[in-house]
């Protein structure tokens, strides 16, 4: 991939934002509080919305018809948290925008989510493995935002963490139940941890942003939050029968705004009827 | 003539779950603050789950009500914090989700955020959810998921009928 193709690619945003209604603002300077609040935001809110989305694509396809229920109702959990963290991230803008406008009017790199959640469902297995790799981060890092300097943020993250402590309680049992399951069942788990596990790095790997918005006790450093993800994924992966890949190998840059091809193609179903018919209501 | 706070309270009380129409907002304790500002009468609700879809029917149902009984300046603010929790559930209002064939909350059960806790429970097969056909508590969970997002859904037994239980948080 050549790096400078995203800027042959890559309309100006801030142009096109002056034709959009009440996004014509300018956008925040870099480097300011204001604007490392709304990144960490939006890396939150892109996390639980990309996810949220994915999981609803099993709505109506799942094995059985109690996994289907749960998968939408996890999905849901996921996007009302989206609103929530997004909501704030455009208060915080302040340029107009709410949690609908950053969700479906914003492109590829402008997202901020970690790669592991925009990654294709694949099997059943997998989609329960990626969700069981993102519940153990998420779990403590809500924990951590309940300590969070800004009440705004802890008041969200004591709302999540009560909704993700189902999550988590939910992926875990399923991937042991799984992976200490039939010879079938044993053989997709690990190929799912397998095939995820180049993508779990991305969530421990702290940028400028991330140190400023921890100095300021706003947000942990990601790298704070490794210790409590190893010792719960040890444990249940141990109790799941499944080896943990030996690999420290991370894809990243998701957090950065630069996607897999897999994003682009999440977001034109997701964002379609909004693009075709802006602000349309019913 | 302004109605008072009591009157609105007693309003609320009688605009029903949109989900389980046996028990009413305040039965929920959603309704966290009734108070005038100025004129303005500011309704404060929580929501439930974050994501739930009740939540706009409910704000729909609380205008309604009260702009029928005549209170046309009117706020509705949404708080957060205190996070909702079953633990807020009146006691009328879990015999009435019994009746109803809901299992009513079990407290002390909620996760409020003890994520190490859950994960060291990771059976989850913990509870002894009465069964609110029977009576027995020979039951099982199918799922800790269910209908609405406060649901999970069980099993009895003895029985052998599904049943929802409405999950701690």
């Amino acid at each position: 991939m050549a790096p400078a193709m995203s800027d042959i690619m890559t309309p100006d945003a801030a142009e096109l934002a002056k034709d959009a209604p009440g996004e014509g603002r300018a956008p925040l300077a870099e480097g300011t509080a204001e604007h490392d609040l709304f990144i960490g935001l939006t890396r939150l809110g892109d996390n639980t919305l990309i996810l949220g989305h994915r999981v609803s694509e099993w709505c109506g396809h799942s094995p059985v018809l109690e996994e289907d229920i749960a998968l939408a109702n996890m999905a849901l959990d996921l996007i009302g948290q989206t609103q929530l963290w997004l909501g704030l991230a455009g208060e915080v803008e302040g340029a107009g925008r709410d949690a609908d406008a950053l969700a479906f009017r914003r492109d590829a790199w402008d997202f901020r989510n970690i790669l592991l959640v925009e990654r294709p469902n694949g099997d059943f297995g997998q989609t329960l493995m990626r969700q069981f790799l993102f519940d153990a981060w998420h779990a403590p890092m809500l924990t951590a935002l309940e300590g969070s300097s800004d009440d705004r943020i802890a008041d969200i993250a004591r709302k999540a963490g009560k909704e993700v402590a189902y999550h988590i309680e939910r992926s875990a049992d399923l991937v042991i139940r799984l992976g200490d399951g039939t010879e079938e069942s044993r053989a997709r788990m690990q190929t799912a941890l397998d095939t995820l596990w180049p993508y779990v790095g991305e969530m421990f790997i702290g940028d400028v942003t991330d140190a400023r918005l921890a100095s300021a006790g706003i947000m942990p450093a990601p790298e704070s939050l490794r210790s409590a993800w190893d010792a719960s994924v040890d444990q249940v992966l141990a109790e799941a029968t499944l080896t943990r890949p030996e690999s420290t190998f991370a894809h990243k840059g998701g957090r950065q705004g630069r996607h897999t091809e897999h994003m682009g193609h999440l977001l034109a179903p997701m964002q379609w009827l909004q693009r075709a018919y802006p602000g349309a209501r019913w | 003539m302004v109605a008072g706070v009591d009157q609105v309270w007693a309003w609320l009380g009688e605009v029903p779950d949109p989900e389980i129409p046996v028990i009413s907002l305040t039965d929920l304790g959603i309704i966290r603050g009734v108070a005038y500002q100025g004129d303005t009468l500011v309704v404060t609700v929580t929501p439930t789950y974050s994501g739930c879809p009740a939540t706009s029917v409910i704000n729909f149902e609380i205008a309604k009500k009260l702009r029928d009984n005549g209170v046309s300046d009117l706020r509705l603010e949404r708080q957060l914090s205190p996070p909702w929790t079953t633990d807020w559930i009146t006691p009328e209002a879990r015999a009435a989700l019994k009746a109803y064939g809901i299992a009513p909350p079990i407290d002390g059960t909620a996760a409020d955020g003890v994520i190490a806790g859950r994960i060291a429970r990771l059976s989850g097969d913990n509870l002894r959810v009465e069964c609110p056909r029977c009576g027995s508590t020979a039951t099982e969970k199918v799922s800790q998921f269910g209908s609405t997002p406060c649901k999970a859904s069980y099993r009895c037994t003895d029985c052998l009928e599904p049943f929802d239980y409405f999950k701690c948080i």
